[in-house]
């Protein structure tokens, strides 16, 4: 096995049902083998390429701008408690 | 006035500064053919009609533009194709939306794309199916298929894609329309949904190379908001390509590129006439090589799923989107959120981008594949040494029916011919090119230049459009 579709899925915060898991596992091993292809490249020496273009620093002034008001940037959350995010507790024997 | 949404950006700049008519009039068209339409085509996944009216009221001379559904403007849904985004309200507009409302131009209508633009047919998006304006049994290529399907079913004026690694070319080529793909850092990223942040660009999808030419003057630029655009000056694009000629203009064929075996044969026909058209009008033609192009899909698929899986980390059900119901912890919260949220190709390229940057296998997978893009890129690089354009197919096929590729991997190998030039950060555009003998479908073909070399990119293409008309 290439792959451990359910390991990999825990790494990545996604729960997976039974039938993905059993769908995902031979397609992602058909497409790990595939891209191994990058393995036969000789790549001494070579540095590797980051980004789409090279550009070192990107400077600008560091200055104070508005930013997104407090209301509208809680517009979206799937739940709230007055300027809040709301989530479920994590530390044990808090408050929630 | 009944047909104005017939129009391109030039015919209709023309008509709004001679008062033929008015925004609002195009706005109005638009919306009736859309009506009329998108039960057929599903080019757009939501219309704000009275929103869309209210701008062309406000700005009376601005050409409407429909935008890929991964591009914020304030106010309106932003779901990229995906579940987990039903009911987000964009807070502010994305930099080529304020760009393009500063240059005579307003949003239009919000279409359709595979979630979180990965795939190439649009038959990845939760929310509709797009079919293929020239024939409705078959897609129209992805992952901007709502763009191009409402482009080339006249839904629109003209649209924004974007392109990862081939997401405006492919359907462009599909759906009988101009994609151009600016060189990486021509356009601002800034608002526009992640997907891999190394390769992301916006452009302009058009009934005409000239039209492309305006918008893209609109769109691109230096942005403070997106460190990855330098501050370079942007060409008046639409003046550059006027009396754009073929000849003396070098041309590259990139061998590997044509001895490939699933080239359907009607594309490489209308690939080999393109050519001969190019060469009867004066251009040369030179055989080249780009010997890394085989390693390109492999790099590709390593390198694109590994920003994707960092990029939808963002998805995490507290902020915004999706919060399964289900979570009794902040765990559950972040794993059943997005098992809710994303849909199966999504779900696979998190998997894939997660596994090639694990402890174990980093240095294996992403670290060598960006060592060979390096070499990808240094293959570019040379060619246009002694070449000043490629021209080569856009997608190996002409559109292929609904439901006909099921498998992953072979779905994948459809952006072939675009991948390489997206790692490169070069620019590239699809320009229609012919129709198939018997099945009557648009095909495209790509015309391929070194970045920032825009000016030549538009210039070429308005030409071939010429000689090809």
């Amino acid at each position: 096995m290439k792959i451990d579709v359910g390991y990999v899925s825990e790494l990545a915060r996604l729960e997976l049902s039974a039938e993905e898991k059993a769908l995902f596992q031979p397609q992602l091993e058909s497409i790990v083998g595939y891209v191994e292809k990058v393995s036969s490249v000789d790549v001494e020496g070579v540095e590797p390429m980051m980004h789409g273009r090279a550009i070192v620093n990107a400077f600008r002034e560091d200055e104070v701008r508005p930013s997104l008001p407090r209301e509208e940037a809680l517009s979206n959350a799937p739940k709230r408690v007055g300027d809040e995010f709301l989530l479920p507790k994590i530390v044990e024997g808090a408050e929630s | 006035m009944s047909e104005l949404y017939k129009l391109g950006i030039a015919e209709a700049r023309e008509g709004l500064e001679k008062g033929d008519f008015t925004s609002e009039d195009i706005v109005r068209s638009v919306i009736g053919r859309y009506r009329e339409k998108n039960a057929d085509i599903g080019a757009y996944v939501t219309f704000d009609e009275e929103g869309a009216l209210e701008l062309a009221r406000a700005n009376l001379k601005a050409v409407p533009i429909a935008v890929k559904d991964l591009i914020n403007v304030r106010g309106q849904p932003c779901t990229c194709g995906s579940k987990i985004l039903e009911g987000y309200v964009s807070p502010y507009d994305a930099t080529v939306i304020s760009n393009m409302k500063a240059n005579g131009f307003i949003p239009c209508g919000r279409v359709n794309m595979d979630e979180f633009a990965m795939g190439s047919s649009t038959e990845n998006s939760a929310l509709a199916v797009t079919r293929n304006p020239y024939d409705l049994t078959r897609v129209p290529g992805g992952s901007s298929g709502g763009s191009a399907a409402a482009v080339g079913g006249d839904m629109c004026i003209a649209a924004l894609g974007t392109d990862t690694g081939g997401s405006i070319r492919q359907p462009a080529s599909f759906c009988n329309c101009v994609g151009i793909k600016p060189s990486y850092g021509r356009v601002s990223r800034y608002g526009v949904t992640a997907f891999a942040s190394s390769l992301d660009q916006v452009g302009p999808m058009t009934k005409s190379v000239r039209d492309s030419a305006i918008l893209l003057k609109a769109l691109a630029g230096h942005d403070r908001m997106d460190g990855t655009t330098p501050d370079e000056p942007v060409p008046d694009y639409e003046r550059v390509i006027e009396g754009a000629t073929m000849k003396g203009v070098k041309i590259g064929l990139p061998k590997e590129y044509f001895n490939v075996s699933g080239l359907d044969s009607e594309v490489k026909r209308i690939t080999d006439e393109a050519v001969a058209k190019c060469v009867a009008a004066g251009a040369e033609i030179r055989e080249v090589s780009l010997p890394h192009t085989e390693y390109a899909m492999a790099v590709y698929y390593i390198i694109a799923p590994a920003e994707a899986s960092a990029n939808l980390a963002r998805f995490d059900g507290v902020r915004y989107g999706h919060r399964s119901d289900k979570s009794v912890d902040v765990y559950s919260l972040y794993t059943k959120s997005r098992a809710e949220g994303f849909g199966p190709e999504v779900k696979r390229r998190i998997i894939m981008g997660t596994y090639v940057l694990s402890s174990g296998y980093y240095d294996a997978y992403y670290g060598r594949a960006q060592k060979v893009r390096t070499l990808i890129k240094r293959d570019f690089d040379e060619v246009f040494r002694d070449v000043d354009v490629l021209l080569t197919p856009c997608a190996p096929t002409p559109a292929f029916k609904l439901g006909e590729l099921q498998d992953p991997l072979t779905m994948y190998l459809n952006d072939l011919y675009t991948i390489p030039s997206a790692l490169a950060g070069v620019c590239a555009a699809s320009v229609p090119a012919g129709f198939t003998a018997g099945t009557n479908l648009p095909v495209g073909v790509q015309f391929i230049c070194g970045g920032f070399e825009e000016s030549r990119l538009l210039s070429v293409c308005k030409s071939f459009e010429e000689i090809n008309s």
